[in-house]
């Protein structure tokens, strides 16, 4: 059973994966493991003379750029600055919509969440939306939102932005967009493709054969261990602090 | 000419029934004035959150000054959901206007341009669009055949913040929190809290004018030390993370609730 630490090591490595090729990515607030595989993939660039990575926090005074107030990451976004983002959701289906409203009948829904963000606007237009939802459950992984924060396609209006990966505590899906629906990439030591089955609530595709998600190899952990986690640490200390004693 | 007032002379500019537009928590949060609010009585509120809000409509939903809530989301960030916002939903007692964060924007900057609405991309295939019918899909008027959202001027009676400076002219420093002017532009009235008036010109040179809201947006201003807390201004302050995680839990009950309401406004009245 691989431990915490381990379990968000290899996110934080899949996320600067998944990354790969971005100029810039900005990241919404209270989300430590997109930030620190942002800044992992920015500090693997410098390493290896790659073009540098923009890193925007939303909420964060350090690592924010922008100097025309809120609306301000919306309008790069609109302008195609922004290459990518992360979006979770209390619900997310097998269409790729997500829902941050709530469940059951809007507007007296059983649980409320906080409400769609800039949602419904980002999933237009940023290219590479990467869906991060730690709980892998049938329950969040459902059939049909019950109320659509977010679309992921849109065949009525043209469109740059979207879905562009699904990762979880268990396994990292593709999206396709032509079919609008899901597909296995690989499953987090030590579940099973079956495991993943059991726990997702909607049908998506699945290869023959099922890679096991890489592990990060030593030179990343050196890395991600030193200087990421002290850069973390200025926005999210607990998180950081953590991270390094388990390490 | 703007007024420079008490705490309770400038809350009681707010009046039942009025749309109150408050900006997110780090930008700059008049809670002192939120206290001073709550207390005078007012009810009936449309909320608008510019682009979401956290404790500050918590507290609001919470004594039942909300009528109307128009946000994008309500969060209290680290310390989890807003309880008093999910007990409402549950009980139905507030009117929920759902939006998009980009949309309040929008709408706030349709006001600011005084036209009767304001496109903006996204959206399409959302269900807010269902929720929010005053939000239309039209067939873009010009250029190459495509549809467009469009959303109505958002145009607060009120706008309320707190800032960390004003000068004697009534010229309030804003820095790069732009959303904050154009709340002011689009509101008929702007209140302001700070944490003190200087005696110098803020438009005395370039550099010292750059990031200041002119006074000709803003009509009263009163000096609230501390006024954003337990929330975070800029530089001045961290958030006070062990007071809203307390709100968080005591809120979870209307007994709870009710019991931190009052020693909240008991100690803002003590401060002021």
């Amino acid at each position: 059973m691989a431990s915490e630490h381990e379990r968000r090591e290899i996110l934080i490595a899949t996320i600067a994966d998944l990354l790969d090729g971005i100029r810039h990515v900005a990241v919404g607030a209270s989300s430590p493991i997109p930030a620190a595989g942002a800044m992992l993939l920015r500090a693997r660039n410098e390493r290896d003379g790659k073009p540098p990575v923009r890193i925007s926090i939303l909420g964060s005074q350090r690592h924010n750029f922008f100097t025309n107030g809120g609306v301000e990451l919306f309008d790069c976004a609109a302008q195609g600055r922004v290459d990518a983002f992360f979006l979770g959701g209390g619900q997310i289906d097998g269409a790729g919509n997500i829902n941050l409203v709530g469940t059951g009948d809007y507007p007296k829904t059983d649980v409320r969440w906080p409400g769609s963000f800039g949602s419904a606007y980002l999933y237009h237009l940023i290219p590479r939306v990467i869906l991060f939802r730690e709980e892998h459950s049938p329950r969040v992984f459902v059939p049909k939102v019950d109320f659509v924060s977010a679309r992921a396609v849109t065949p009525e209006v043209s469109r740059r932005g979207g879905p562009y990966a699904l990762l979880t505590n268990m396994a990292l899906f593709d999206f396709d967009r032509d079919a609008g629906g899901f597909a296995l990439r690989s499953v987090h030591a030590p579940f099973t493709p079956a495991d993943i089955r059991e726990n997702t609530g909607f049908d998506y595709a699945e290869p023959e054969v099922v890679r096991e998600t890489p592990r990060p190899d030593a030179a990343t952990l050196e890395l991600l261990h030193g200087k990421i986690l002290d850069e973390l640490a200025e926005t999210y200390p607990a998180f950081a602090r953590t991270m390094k004693q388990a390490a | 000419m703007t007024e420079i007032v008490a705490l309770e002379a400038l809350a009681a500019r707010v009046a039942s029934g009025q749309t109150l537009a408050v900006p997110v928590d780090r930008s700059g949060v008049a809670m002192a004035a939120t206290a001073a609010i709550i207390s005078a009585g007012i009810d009936d509120l449309h909320l608008v959150c510019v682009p979401i809000s956290g404790m500050q409509a918590d507290l609001l939903i919470g004594a039942g000054a909300v009528k109307t809530l128009e946000t994008s989301a309500i969060s209290l960030g680290e310390a989890g959901g807003a309880p008093r916002f999910g007990a409402a939903v549950r009980a139905g007692t507030v009117t929920l206007r759902d939006a998009t964060c980009p949309a309040i924007h929008a709408g706030l900057i349709a006001a600011q341009h005084g036209v009767p609405f304001m496109p903006i991309a996204g959206i399409i295939g959302s269900d807010l669009l269902e929720v929010r019918p005053d939000w239309k899909v039209i067939d873009s008027p010009v250029g190459e055949p495509r549809k467009v959202v469009v959303v109505p001027a958002i145009k607060p009676d009120v706008a309320l913040f707190h800032a960390p400076e004003a000068d004697r002219a009534g010229n309030v420093r804003i820095g790069r929190f732009r959303e904050l002017a154009t709340m002011a532009y689009a509101a008929r009235r702007t209140l302001v809290t700070v944490e003190r008036i200087v005696d110098h010109d803020l438009f005395e040179t370039e550099e010292s004018a750059a990031g200041v809201l002119p006074s000709i947006y803003v009509d009263a201003i009163a000096v609230a030390e501390s006024g954003a807390w337990p929330l975070a201004l800029w530089d001045e302050y961290p958030a006070d993370e062990a007071e809203i995680a307390r709100y968080t839990a005591m809120a979870r009950s209307e007994d709870g609730f009710r019991a931190y309401l009052s020693t909240f406004l008991s100690h803002r009245k003590q401060v002021a």
